[in-house]
Protein backbone atom coordinates (compact mmCIF):
# COMPACT_ATOMS: atom_id res chain seq x y z
CA UNK A 1 0.00 0.00 0.00
CA UNK A 2 1.68 3.07 -0.96
CA UNK A 3 0.97 5.93 0.62
CA UNK A 4 1.32 9.60 -1.31
CA UNK A 5 2.72 12.91 0.56
CA UNK A 6 -0.36 14.87 0.97
CA UNK A 7 -1.92 11.51 2.71
CA UNK A 8 1.13 11.90 4.89
CA UNK A 9 0.09 15.46 6.04
CA UNK A 10 -3.28 14.74 6.14
CA UNK A 11 -2.71 11.56 9.01
CA UNK A 12 -0.17 14.49 11.04
CA UNK A 13 -2.81 16.97 10.67
CA UNK A 14 -5.06 14.43 12.39
CA UNK A 15 -2.68 13.20 14.86
CA UNK A 16 -1.61 16.92 15.67
CA UNK A 17 1.58 16.18 14.75
CA UNK A 18 4.12 19.23 12.90
CA UNK A 19 6.21 17.59 9.90
CA UNK A 20 8.70 18.96 8.09
CA UNK A 21 9.35 18.57 4.41
CA UNK A 22 12.07 15.76 4.66
CA UNK A 23 10.12 14.13 7.49
CA UNK A 24 7.35 14.28 5.04
CA UNK A 25 9.29 12.49 2.18
CA UNK A 26 11.06 9.58 4.84
CA UNK A 27 7.48 8.96 6.65
CA UNK A 28 5.76 8.38 3.00
CA UNK A 29 8.56 5.63 2.61
CA UNK A 30 8.62 4.42 5.94
CA UNK A 31 4.31 4.51 6.39
CA UNK A 32 4.09 2.91 2.57
CA UNK A 33 6.70 -0.25 3.59
CA UNK A 34 4.64 -1.04 7.02
CA UNK A 35 1.29 -0.44 5.20
CA UNK A 36 2.83 -3.21 2.59
CA UNK A 37 3.97 -5.50 4.89
CA UNK A 38 0.50 -5.40 6.49
CA UNK A 39 -1.29 -6.13 3.85
CA UNK A 40 -0.75 -10.00 3.82
CA UNK A 41 -3.31 -10.02 6.64
CA UNK A 42 -5.58 -10.00 3.20
CA UNK A 43 -4.63 -13.60 2.92
CA UNK A 44 -6.60 -14.41 5.86
CA UNK A 45 -10.04 -15.81 5.53
CA UNK A 46 -12.41 -14.00 7.93
CA UNK A 47 -16.22 -14.40 7.04
CA UNK A 48 -17.64 -15.05 9.98
CA UNK A 49 -14.84 -14.22 12.78
CA UNK A 50 -16.16 -11.58 15.36
CA UNK A 51 -13.03 -9.24 15.94
CA UNK A 52 -11.59 -9.83 19.06
CA UNK A 53 -12.48 -6.95 21.72
CA UNK A 54 -11.01 -8.45 24.96
CA UNK A 55 -8.13 -10.72 25.64
CA UNK A 56 -9.86 -12.29 28.35
CA UNK A 57 -13.70 -13.21 28.80
CA UNK A 58 -15.07 -10.50 31.01
CA UNK A 59 -17.99 -8.48 31.63
CA UNK A 60 -17.03 -4.78 32.20
CA UNK A 61 -17.38 -4.25 36.43
CA UNK A 62 -19.75 -1.44 37.36
CA UNK A 63 -19.34 0.56 40.98
CA UNK A 64 -21.90 1.97 42.97
CA UNK A 65 -22.74 5.55 42.14
CA UNK A 66 -20.69 7.21 45.31
CA UNK A 67 -18.22 10.07 44.98
CA UNK A 68 -15.18 8.11 46.79
CA UNK A 69 -12.08 10.73 44.91
CA UNK A 70 -11.54 14.82 44.60
CA UNK A 71 -10.98 17.52 45.69
CA UNK A 72 -7.66 17.37 44.66
CA UNK A 73 -7.13 20.38 42.10
CA UNK A 74 -3.62 21.19 43.38
CA UNK A 75 -2.95 17.77 42.27
CA UNK A 76 -3.92 17.91 39.02
CA UNK A 77 -2.47 21.16 38.53
CA UNK A 78 0.85 20.33 39.53
CA UNK A 79 2.76 19.57 36.49
CA UNK A 80 0.78 21.99 34.29
CA UNK A 81 3.10 24.31 32.06
CA UNK A 82 1.12 27.10 32.61
CA UNK A 83 -1.63 28.03 34.82
CA UNK A 84 -3.89 30.61 36.16
CA UNK A 85 -5.42 30.03 39.76
CA UNK A 86 -6.71 26.38 38.84
CA UNK A 87 -7.04 26.55 35.44
CA UNK A 88 -5.22 25.42 32.73
CA UNK A 89 -4.22 28.43 30.41
CA UNK A 90 -3.73 27.40 26.41
CA UNK A 91 -3.62 30.14 23.51
CA UNK A 92 -6.76 31.72 22.53
CA UNK A 93 -8.86 29.23 20.45
CA UNK A 94 -9.26 31.10 16.96
CA UNK A 95 -13.22 31.14 15.84
CA UNK B 1 28.83 -10.01 53.12
CA UNK B 2 31.77 -9.96 50.11
CA UNK B 3 29.65 -9.06 47.50
CA UNK B 4 25.81 -8.29 48.66
CA UNK B 5 24.89 -7.38 44.74
CA UNK B 6 25.53 -10.78 43.75
CA UNK B 7 23.01 -12.28 45.44
CA UNK B 8 19.06 -13.72 44.54
CA UNK B 9 16.14 -12.07 45.79
CA UNK B 10 15.73 -15.56 47.46
CA UNK B 11 18.82 -15.28 49.18
CA UNK B 12 19.47 -11.69 49.94
CA UNK B 13 16.23 -12.47 52.01
CA UNK B 14 17.72 -15.19 53.76
CA UNK B 15 20.96 -13.04 54.41
CA UNK B 16 19.02 -10.42 56.00
CA UNK B 17 16.89 -12.75 57.80
CA UNK B 18 19.98 -14.42 59.49
CA UNK B 19 21.08 -11.05 59.82
CA UNK B 20 24.29 -11.21 58.03
CA UNK B 21 23.46 -8.09 56.76
CA UNK B 22 21.52 -5.14 57.15
CA UNK B 23 18.85 -3.78 54.86
CA UNK B 24 21.14 -0.45 54.78
CA UNK B 25 24.11 -2.38 53.96
CA UNK B 26 22.50 -3.95 51.02
CA UNK B 27 20.90 -0.64 49.55
CA UNK B 28 23.78 1.05 50.45
CA UNK B 29 25.81 -1.81 48.16
CA UNK B 30 23.82 -1.25 45.21
CA UNK B 31 23.43 2.46 45.61
CA UNK B 32 27.60 2.00 45.21
CA UNK B 33 27.39 -0.34 42.28
CA UNK B 34 25.13 1.62 40.39
CA UNK B 35 27.35 4.83 40.92
CA UNK B 36 30.61 3.16 39.82
CA UNK B 37 29.06 1.15 37.20
CA UNK B 38 25.74 3.11 35.58
CA UNK B 39 27.07 5.49 33.43
CA UNK B 40 28.76 2.90 30.35
CA UNK B 41 25.41 0.87 30.61
CA UNK B 42 22.72 3.46 31.09
CA UNK B 43 20.66 1.34 32.44
CA UNK B 44 19.08 3.81 35.13
CA UNK B 45 17.33 7.03 34.00
CA UNK B 46 17.31 7.99 37.93
CA UNK B 47 19.18 6.83 40.85
CA UNK B 48 16.64 7.52 43.98
CA UNK B 49 19.54 7.11 46.64
CA UNK B 50 17.96 9.36 49.90
CA UNK B 51 14.77 7.85 49.36
CA UNK B 52 15.93 4.32 48.97
CA UNK B 53 18.25 4.12 51.94
CA UNK B 54 14.98 6.06 53.92
CA UNK B 55 12.91 3.00 52.86
CA UNK B 56 16.07 0.35 53.77
CA UNK B 57 16.08 2.03 57.80
CA UNK B 58 12.28 1.42 57.49
CA UNK B 59 12.99 -2.30 56.47
CA UNK B 60 15.42 -2.74 59.28
CA UNK B 61 13.46 -1.44 62.30
CA UNK B 62 10.55 -3.71 60.70
CA UNK B 63 13.19 -6.71 60.69
CA UNK B 64 14.11 -6.36 64.39
CA UNK B 65 10.56 -6.52 65.39
CA UNK B 66 10.33 -9.59 63.49
CA UNK B 67 7.50 -7.87 61.47
CA UNK B 68 9.55 -8.27 58.25
CA UNK B 69 6.78 -8.27 55.24
CA UNK B 70 7.50 -10.71 51.72
CA UNK B 71 10.29 -8.50 49.93
CA UNK B 72 11.49 -6.23 53.34
CA UNK B 73 14.43 -4.85 52.47
CA UNK B 74 14.94 -6.36 48.69
CA UNK B 75 16.45 -3.33 46.26
CA UNK B 76 14.74 -3.36 43.26
CA UNK B 77 14.95 -0.98 40.00
CA UNK B 78 11.62 0.15 38.36
CA UNK B 79 11.22 1.02 34.53
CA UNK B 80 9.99 4.75 34.17
CA UNK B 81 6.66 3.50 32.81
CA UNK B 82 5.29 2.84 36.27
CA UNK B 83 4.26 5.90 37.72
CA UNK B 84 6.05 6.50 41.51
CA UNK B 85 4.74 9.40 43.62
CA UNK B 86 6.86 12.24 43.79
CA UNK B 87 9.70 10.87 41.61
CA UNK B 88 10.02 12.61 38.12
CA UNK B 89 8.33 9.18 35.57
CA UNK B 90 8.90 10.24 31.94
CA UNK B 91 8.42 6.99 30.11
CA UNK B 92 11.77 7.95 28.36
CA UNK B 93 10.05 10.44 26.49
CA UNK B 94 11.14 14.66 25.75
CA UNK B 95 7.49 15.06 25.87
CA UNK B 96 6.67 14.58 29.47
CA UNK B 97 9.69 16.54 30.56
CA UNK B 98 10.12 16.67 33.92
CA UNK B 99 6.70 15.04 35.14
CA UNK B 100 5.87 13.68 38.96
CA UNK B 101 3.67 12.04 39.26
CA UNK B 102 0.90 13.04 42.32
CA UNK B 103 0.01 9.26 42.72
CA UNK B 104 1.73 5.49 42.47
CA UNK B 105 1.31 2.86 40.15
CA UNK B 106 -0.67 0.05 41.79
CA UNK B 107 2.29 -2.69 40.91
CA UNK B 108 5.07 -0.55 42.54
CA UNK B 109 2.30 0.09 45.60
CA UNK B 110 2.16 -3.35 45.94
CA UNK B 111 5.54 -3.70 45.88
CA UNK B 112 6.40 -0.96 48.52
CA UNK B 113 3.81 -2.39 50.51
CA UNK B 114 5.73 -5.80 51.06
CA UNK B 115 8.68 -3.66 52.76
CA UNK B 116 10.77 -3.20 48.86
CA UNK B 117 13.52 -0.89 48.46
CA UNK B 118 13.25 1.39 45.09
CA UNK B 119 16.77 2.21 43.59
CA UNK B 120 15.84 4.03 40.81
CA UNK B 121 14.10 4.48 37.83
CA UNK B 122 15.17 1.98 34.76
CA UNK B 123 15.74 3.58 30.86
CA UNK B 124 13.11 2.08 28.40
CA UNK B 125 12.23 2.86 24.89
CA UNK B 126 10.44 5.58 24.44
CA UNK B 127 6.57 5.02 25.63
CA UNK B 128 7.40 0.82 25.32
CA UNK B 129 7.75 1.18 21.60
CA UNK B 130 10.85 -0.36 20.52
CA UNK B 131 12.99 -3.99 20.46
CA UNK B 132 16.23 -2.61 21.56
CA UNK B 133 16.08 0.50 23.70
CA UNK B 134 17.50 2.88 21.02
CA UNK B 135 14.72 5.16 21.17
CA UNK B 136 14.79 6.41 24.35
CA UNK B 137 15.39 9.69 25.05
CA UNK B 138 18.08 9.71 27.66
CA UNK B 139 20.24 7.35 25.21
CA UNK B 140 20.83 3.67 24.54
CA UNK B 141 21.19 1.28 27.19
CA UNK B 142 24.19 -0.89 26.62
CA UNK B 143 24.04 -5.09 27.06
CA UNK B 144 26.05 -5.65 30.18
CA UNK B 145 26.98 -8.75 28.14
CA UNK B 146 29.95 -8.44 24.48
CA UNK B 147 30.42 -10.58 22.17
CA UNK B 148 33.66 -13.42 22.63
CA UNK B 149 36.92 -11.76 21.60
CA UNK B 150 37.04 -14.60 18.66
CA UNK B 151 34.19 -13.48 17.55
CA UNK B 152 35.08 -10.21 15.50
CA UNK B 153 33.34 -7.27 16.83
CA UNK B 154 34.20 -8.14 20.21
CA UNK B 155 34.28 -4.61 21.36
CA UNK B 156 31.09 -3.37 19.84
CA UNK B 157 27.94 -2.25 22.29
CA UNK B 158 25.05 -4.52 22.33
CA UNK B 159 21.63 -3.85 22.73
CA UNK B 160 19.83 -5.61 25.67
CA UNK B 161 16.70 -5.64 23.85
CA UNK B 162 13.30 -3.86 24.31
CA UNK B 163 11.46 -1.98 25.69
CA UNK B 164 12.82 -2.95 28.88
CA UNK B 165 15.94 -2.53 28.22
CA UNK B 166 17.44 -0.65 31.23
CA UNK B 167 15.15 -3.34 33.33
CA UNK B 168 17.27 -6.81 32.04
CA UNK B 169 20.29 -4.77 31.68
CA UNK B 170 20.32 -4.10 35.56
CA UNK B 171 19.77 -7.42 36.59
CA UNK B 172 22.37 -9.05 34.74
CA UNK B 173 24.78 -6.45 35.88
CA UNK B 174 23.75 -6.83 38.99
CA UNK B 175 22.69 -3.15 39.54
CA UNK B 176 19.31 -4.45 41.21
CA UNK B 177 18.19 -7.59 42.79
CA UNK B 178 14.97 -7.57 40.62
CA UNK B 179 13.23 -5.20 38.73
CA UNK B 180 9.68 -4.23 37.34
CA UNK B 181 8.98 -4.18 33.41
CA UNK B 182 5.93 -4.06 31.02
CA UNK B 183 5.18 -5.87 28.13
CA UNK B 184 2.82 -5.02 25.23
CA UNK B 185 4.91 -7.44 22.05
CA UNK B 186 7.68 -9.10 23.70
CA UNK B 187 9.22 -6.10 25.54
CA UNK B 188 9.81 -8.34 28.82
CA UNK B 189 10.09 -11.69 27.20
CA UNK B 190 12.92 -10.49 24.77
CA UNK B 191 15.61 -8.50 26.62
CA UNK B 192 15.35 -11.14 29.35
CA UNK B 193 16.20 -13.86 26.42
CA UNK B 194 19.14 -11.70 25.40
CA UNK B 195 20.56 -10.52 28.64
CA UNK B 196 20.59 -13.89 30.51
CA UNK B 197 17.80 -13.11 32.79
CA UNK B 198 13.92 -14.59 33.63
CA UNK B 199 11.06 -12.46 32.23
CA UNK B 200 7.40 -13.51 32.83
CA UNK B 201 4.72 -11.46 31.02
CA UNK B 202 1.47 -12.90 33.46
CA UNK B 203 -2.21 -13.15 31.50
CA UNK B 204 -3.76 -10.21 30.51
CA UNK B 205 -5.34 -8.95 33.37
CA UNK B 206 -2.89 -10.61 36.48
CA UNK B 207 -1.16 -7.35 37.14
CA UNK B 208 -3.11 -3.92 37.18
CA UNK B 209 -2.25 -1.22 34.37
CA UNK B 210 -3.64 1.71 36.60
CA UNK B 211 -0.94 4.13 37.13
CA UNK B 212 1.58 2.35 34.35
CA UNK B 213 2.31 4.81 30.93
CA UNK B 214 -0.36 3.09 28.97
CA UNK B 215 0.90 2.05 25.41
CA UNK B 216 -1.66 -0.63 23.86
CA UNK B 217 -4.32 -0.69 26.07
CA UNK B 218 -5.27 -4.69 25.30
CA UNK B 219 -2.00 -6.11 25.26
CA UNK B 220 0.34 -4.39 28.28
CA UNK B 221 0.53 -6.40 31.28
CA UNK B 222 3.57 -5.59 34.19
CA UNK B 223 5.75 -8.39 34.86
CA UNK B 224 9.16 -8.93 36.53
CA UNK B 225 12.66 -9.57 35.45
CA UNK B 226 15.00 -11.52 37.22
CA UNK B 227 18.18 -13.47 38.18
CA UNK B 228 16.25 -16.82 39.20
CA UNK B 229 12.86 -18.80 38.36
CA UNK B 230 12.44 -18.70 41.94
CA UNK B 231 12.90 -14.76 42.22
CA UNK B 232 10.11 -14.06 39.50
CA UNK B 233 7.58 -15.88 41.02
CA UNK B 234 8.42 -14.14 44.75
CA UNK B 235 8.39 -10.62 42.12
CA UNK B 236 4.60 -11.59 40.50
CA UNK B 237 2.94 -12.92 43.21
CA UNK B 238 4.13 -9.21 45.19
CA UNK B 239 3.15 -7.51 41.57
CA UNK B 240 -0.09 -9.22 40.84
CA UNK B 241 -3.69 -8.85 42.21
CA UNK B 242 -7.07 -7.22 41.97
CA UNK B 243 -7.44 -3.51 41.22
CA UNK B 244 -10.77 -1.83 41.25
CA UNK B 245 -9.18 0.70 39.82
CA UNK B 246 -8.06 -0.97 36.50
CA UNK B 247 -11.56 -2.05 34.80
CA UNK B 248 -9.49 -4.72 33.11
CA UNK B 249 -7.85 -5.94 36.06
CA UNK B 250 -9.14 -9.97 36.80
CA UNK B 251 -10.73 -10.20 40.12
CA UNK B 252 -8.63 -13.87 40.90
CA UNK B 253 -6.73 -14.60 43.77
CA UNK B 254 -3.05 -14.63 43.28
CA UNK B 255 -2.14 -18.46 44.07
CA UNK B 256 1.72 -18.57 45.81
CA UNK B 257 3.95 -18.98 43.04
CA UNK B 258 7.21 -19.59 44.71
CA UNK B 259 5.60 -23.17 45.46
CA UNK B 260 5.45 -24.27 41.68
CA UNK B 261 9.13 -23.43 41.75
CA UNK B 262 10.73 -26.99 40.94
CA UNK B 263 7.33 -28.93 40.89
CA UNK B 264 8.21 -32.13 38.53
CA UNK B 265 7.09 -32.03 34.83
CA UNK B 266 6.47 -35.65 35.08
CA UNK B 267 3.58 -36.24 32.54
CA UNK B 268 3.14 -32.85 31.57
CA UNK B 269 2.27 -32.33 28.52
CA UNK B 270 4.85 -30.03 26.22
CA UNK B 271 3.54 -28.73 22.68
CA UNK B 272 5.73 -27.83 19.95
CA UNK B 273 4.04 -25.33 17.48
CA UNK B 274 5.56 -26.38 14.24
CA UNK B 275 4.98 -22.30 12.80
CA UNK B 276 7.51 -21.30 14.98
CA UNK B 277 9.70 -23.40 12.89
CA UNK B 278 11.18 -20.06 10.62
CA UNK B 279 12.94 -20.07 7.20
CA UNK B 280 16.24 -19.57 7.35
CA UNK B 281 16.06 -19.64 11.50
CA UNK B 282 19.51 -19.56 12.99
CA UNK B 283 20.80 -23.23 13.78
CA UNK B 284 21.79 -22.35 16.91
CA UNK B 285 18.21 -21.17 17.68
CA UNK B 286 17.31 -24.67 16.38
CA UNK B 287 19.20 -26.60 18.28
CA UNK B 288 18.63 -25.14 21.53
CA UNK B 289 14.83 -25.63 20.56
CA UNK B 290 15.88 -28.91 20.50
CA UNK B 291 18.00 -28.99 23.56
CA UNK B 292 14.74 -28.11 25.10
CA UNK B 293 12.91 -30.17 24.09
CA UNK B 294 15.12 -33.21 24.77
CA UNK B 295 15.84 -31.88 28.74
CA UNK B 296 11.99 -31.71 28.97
CA UNK B 297 11.45 -34.63 27.87
CA UNK B 298 14.26 -36.20 30.54
CA UNK B 299 12.78 -34.74 33.35
CA UNK B 300 9.33 -36.43 32.36
CA UNK B 301 7.13 -34.37 30.05
CA UNK B 302 5.46 -35.74 26.94
CA UNK B 303 6.71 -33.36 23.96
CA UNK B 304 3.97 -33.11 21.16
CA UNK B 305 4.25 -31.20 17.77
CA UNK B 306 1.26 -29.30 17.68
CA UNK B 307 -0.22 -26.10 15.18
CA UNK B 308 -1.01 -22.91 15.71
CA UNK B 309 -2.00 -22.00 12.06
CA UNK B 310 -2.62 -18.26 12.50
CA UNK B 311 1.28 -17.92 13.85
CA UNK B 312 2.52 -16.18 10.92
CA UNK B 313 -0.33 -13.38 10.86
CA UNK B 314 0.58 -12.01 14.49
CA UNK B 315 3.28 -9.69 13.71
CA UNK B 316 1.38 -7.67 11.21
CA UNK B 317 -1.78 -8.07 12.95
CA UNK B 318 -0.02 -6.70 16.12
CA UNK B 319 1.88 -3.64 14.17
CA UNK B 320 -1.82 -2.60 13.27
CA UNK B 321 -3.65 -2.79 16.46
CA UNK B 322 -0.56 -1.83 18.77
CA UNK B 323 -0.08 1.66 16.29
CA UNK B 324 -3.73 2.03 16.76
CA UNK B 325 -4.58 1.71 20.34
CA UNK B 326 -0.91 3.99 20.98
CA UNK B 327 -2.27 6.81 18.72
CA UNK B 328 -5.54 6.62 20.95
CA UNK B 329 -3.30 6.26 24.31
CA UNK B 330 -0.77 9.51 23.01
CA UNK B 331 -3.47 11.70 22.65
CA UNK B 332 -3.30 12.97 25.98
CA UNK B 333 0.38 14.11 25.33
CA UNK B 334 -0.51 17.74 24.31
CA UNK B 335 1.60 20.40 26.24
CA UNK B 336 -1.71 21.15 28.20
CA UNK B 337 -1.90 19.74 31.86
CA UNK B 338 1.78 18.06 31.80
CA UNK B 339 4.53 17.68 30.10
CA UNK B 340 6.73 19.68 27.44
CA UNK B 341 4.87 22.77 25.99
CA UNK B 342 5.85 24.69 22.43
CA UNK B 343 4.48 27.47 21.63
CA UNK B 344 2.42 28.17 18.68
CA UNK B 345 0.24 29.99 16.55
CA UNK B 346 -2.81 29.22 18.15
CA UNK B 347 -4.27 26.21 20.10
CA UNK B 348 -3.60 23.57 17.56
CA UNK B 349 -0.28 25.19 16.41
CA UNK B 350 1.12 24.27 20.33
CA UNK B 351 0.02 20.50 19.92
CA UNK B 352 1.58 20.08 16.42
CA UNK B 353 4.72 21.87 17.78
CA UNK B 354 4.76 20.51 21.11
CA UNK B 355 3.85 16.81 19.45
CA UNK B 356 6.20 17.29 16.88
CA UNK B 357 9.30 18.12 19.09
CA UNK B 358 8.29 16.07 22.24
CA UNK B 359 7.97 12.42 20.10
CA UNK B 360 10.42 10.44 18.87
CA UNK B 361 10.81 9.05 15.65
CA UNK B 362 9.63 5.46 16.36
CA UNK B 363 6.77 6.65 18.52
CA UNK B 364 5.78 9.38 15.49
CA UNK B 365 5.89 6.52 13.08
CA UNK B 366 3.24 4.49 15.42
CA UNK B 367 1.19 6.94 15.82
CA UNK B 368 0.70 8.29 12.26
CA UNK B 369 0.11 4.53 11.11
CA UNK B 370 -2.35 4.35 14.14
CA UNK B 371 -3.79 6.87 12.92
CA UNK B 372 -4.30 6.14 9.57
CA UNK B 373 -5.73 2.33 10.43
CA UNK B 374 -8.16 4.33 12.13
CA UNK B 375 -9.02 6.95 10.11
CA UNK B 376 -12.41 6.93 8.09
CA UNK B 377 -12.11 4.52 4.88
CA UNK B 378 -9.65 2.28 6.34
CA UNK B 379 -10.82 1.39 9.76
CA UNK B 380 -12.75 -2.30 8.30
CA UNK B 381 -9.50 -2.67 6.00
CA UNK B 382 -7.19 -3.00 8.84
CA UNK B 383 -7.60 -2.19 12.18
CA UNK B 384 -11.15 -4.78 11.76
CA UNK B 385 -9.46 -6.87 9.76
CA UNK B 386 -6.42 -7.22 12.34
CA UNK B 387 -9.27 -7.96 15.26
CA UNK B 388 -10.66 -10.86 13.34
CA UNK B 389 -7.77 -12.20 12.91
CA UNK B 390 -6.64 -11.77 16.70
CA UNK B 391 -9.61 -13.90 17.00
CA UNK B 392 -7.98 -16.24 14.86
CA UNK B 393 -5.17 -16.77 16.71
CA UNK B 394 -6.60 -16.34 20.32
CA UNK B 395 -8.25 -19.85 18.86
CA UNK B 396 -5.82 -21.40 17.76
CA UNK B 397 -4.31 -21.34 21.13
CA UNK B 398 -7.59 -22.65 22.68
CA UNK B 399 -7.43 -25.51 20.19
CA UNK B 400 -4.31 -26.83 20.86
CA UNK B 401 -4.38 -26.28 25.11
CA UNK B 402 -7.48 -28.97 24.86
CA UNK B 403 -4.63 -31.15 23.75
CA UNK B 404 -1.22 -29.82 25.85
CA UNK B 405 -0.58 -27.86 28.92
CA UNK B 406 2.15 -25.60 28.21
CA UNK B 407 3.84 -24.50 24.71
CA UNK B 408 8.13 -24.47 24.01
CA UNK B 409 9.17 -21.97 21.61
CA UNK B 410 12.78 -20.09 21.19
CA UNK B 411 12.05 -16.59 23.05
CA UNK B 412 14.17 -14.52 19.85
CA UNK B 413 15.41 -15.05 16.07
CA UNK B 414 18.83 -14.67 17.90
CA UNK B 415 21.32 -13.01 19.96
CA UNK B 416 21.91 -9.42 21.08
CA UNK B 417 22.52 -7.23 18.19
CA UNK B 418 24.73 -4.38 18.14
CA UNK B 419 23.61 -0.74 18.55
CA UNK B 420 22.71 0.97 15.31
CA UNK B 421 22.81 -2.33 13.27
CA UNK B 422 18.86 -2.88 12.69
CA UNK B 423 17.88 1.05 13.31
CA UNK B 424 18.14 1.66 9.76
CA UNK B 425 14.87 -0.53 8.72
CA UNK B 426 11.71 -0.47 10.71
CA UNK B 427 10.28 -3.58 9.74
CA UNK B 428 13.60 -5.71 10.58
CA UNK B 429 13.01 -4.37 14.16
CA UNK B 430 9.78 -5.56 14.13
CA UNK B 431 10.81 -9.01 13.43
CA UNK B 432 12.86 -9.44 16.72
CA UNK B 433 9.20 -10.29 18.35
CA UNK B 434 8.04 -12.68 16.03
CA UNK B 435 8.02 -15.11 18.85
CA UNK B 436 6.60 -13.05 21.09
CA UNK B 437 3.72 -11.08 19.86
CA UNK B 438 1.21 -14.19 19.62
CA UNK B 439 1.50 -14.83 22.89
CA UNK B 440 0.58 -10.72 24.03
CA UNK B 441 -2.16 -11.01 20.97
CA UNK B 442 -3.91 -14.11 22.75
CA UNK B 443 -3.48 -12.37 26.49
CA UNK B 444 -2.01 -15.47 27.37
CA UNK B 445 1.21 -15.76 30.21
CA UNK B 446 4.80 -15.86 28.59
CA UNK B 447 8.24 -16.59 30.55
CA UNK B 448 11.71 -16.41 28.90
CA UNK B 449 14.43 -18.42 30.67
CA UNK B 450 18.26 -18.42 30.24
CA UNK B 451 18.99 -21.37 28.17
CA UNK B 452 22.05 -21.06 26.38
CA UNK B 453 25.04 -19.05 24.90
CA UNK B 454 25.31 -18.28 21.10
CA UNK B 455 28.73 -19.18 19.59
CA UNK B 456 29.29 -15.18 19.76
CA UNK B 457 29.04 -16.17 23.85
CA UNK B 458 25.84 -14.18 24.30
CA UNK B 459 22.88 -15.18 26.17
CA UNK B 460 19.95 -17.17 24.67
CA UNK B 461 16.43 -17.66 26.34
CA UNK B 462 13.93 -20.59 25.54
CA UNK B 463 9.87 -19.19 25.93
CA UNK B 464 7.37 -21.07 27.64
CA UNK B 465 3.29 -20.20 26.73
CA UNK B 466 0.96 -21.25 29.13
CA UNK B 467 -2.61 -21.19 29.99
CA UNK B 468 -4.71 -18.01 30.94
CA UNK B 469 -4.13 -17.81 34.55
CA UNK B 470 -1.60 -20.87 34.38
CA UNK B 471 1.51 -19.04 35.48
CA UNK B 472 2.27 -22.31 38.10
CA UNK B 473 2.83 -24.11 35.10
CA UNK B 474 5.50 -21.88 33.64
CA UNK B 475 7.26 -21.58 37.00
CA UNK B 476 6.86 -25.56 37.08
CA UNK B 477 8.27 -26.01 33.37
CA UNK B 478 10.57 -23.03 33.13
CA UNK B 479 12.35 -24.01 36.48
CA UNK B 480 13.47 -27.49 34.68
CA UNK B 481 14.98 -26.15 32.29
CA UNK B 482 16.61 -23.65 34.66
CA UNK B 483 18.31 -26.54 36.10
CA UNK B 484 19.23 -28.44 33.15
CA UNK B 485 20.86 -25.59 31.43
CA UNK B 486 22.68 -25.00 34.38
CA UNK B 487 23.87 -28.69 34.75
CA UNK B 488 24.64 -28.83 30.71
CA UNK B 489 27.21 -25.47 31.77
CA UNK B 490 28.68 -27.26 34.27
CA UNK B 491 26.79 -26.20 37.22
CA UNK B 492 25.63 -21.95 36.41
CA UNK B 493 25.64 -20.51 32.74
CA UNK B 494 28.07 -17.90 32.77
CA UNK B 495 27.90 -14.17 34.29
CA UNK B 496 29.04 -11.44 32.13
CA UNK B 497 32.90 -9.93 33.12
CA UNK B 498 32.09 -6.41 35.02
CA UNK B 499 33.76 -4.42 32.35
CA UNK B 500 31.66 -1.43 33.42
CA UNK B 501 33.20 -1.23 36.76
CA UNK B 502 36.68 -1.16 35.59
CA UNK B 503 37.00 2.69 35.30
CA UNK B 504 36.97 3.05 39.02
Amino acid sequence: MQVDEATVRRIARLARIRISDDEAVALKGELSEILQWVKQLDEVDIADVEPMTAAVEMTLRLRDDKVTDGERADDVIANAPMVDDHFFVVPKVVE
Amino acid sequence: MTDPTKLTVAGAREALARKELSAVELTQAFLDAIEAGNAPLNAYVLATPEHALAQAAQSDKRIASGKARDLEGIPLGVKDLFCTKGIRTTACSKILGDFVPPYESTVTQNLWDRGAVMLGKLNNDEFAMGSSNETSAFGPVVNPWRRNKDAGNADADLVPGGSSGGSAAAVAADLCLAATATDTGGSIRQPAAITGTVGIKPTYGRCSRWGTVAFASSLDQAGPISKTLRDAAIMLKAMAGFDPKDSTSVDAPVPDYEKAVGKSVKGLKVGVPREYRKEGMGKEIEELWQQGMDWLKDAGAKITQVSLPHTRYALPAYYIVAPAECSSNLARYDGVRYGLRVPGEDLIGMYENTRAAGFGVEVKRRVLIGTYVLSAGYYDAYYLRAQKVRTLIKRDFDEVFRQVDVLLTPTTPGPAFGIGEQSGDPVQMYLNDVFTVTVNMAGLPGISVPAGMSSEGTPLGLQLIGKAFDEETLFRAGSAIEAAAAGAAGGALPKPDRWWMAAK
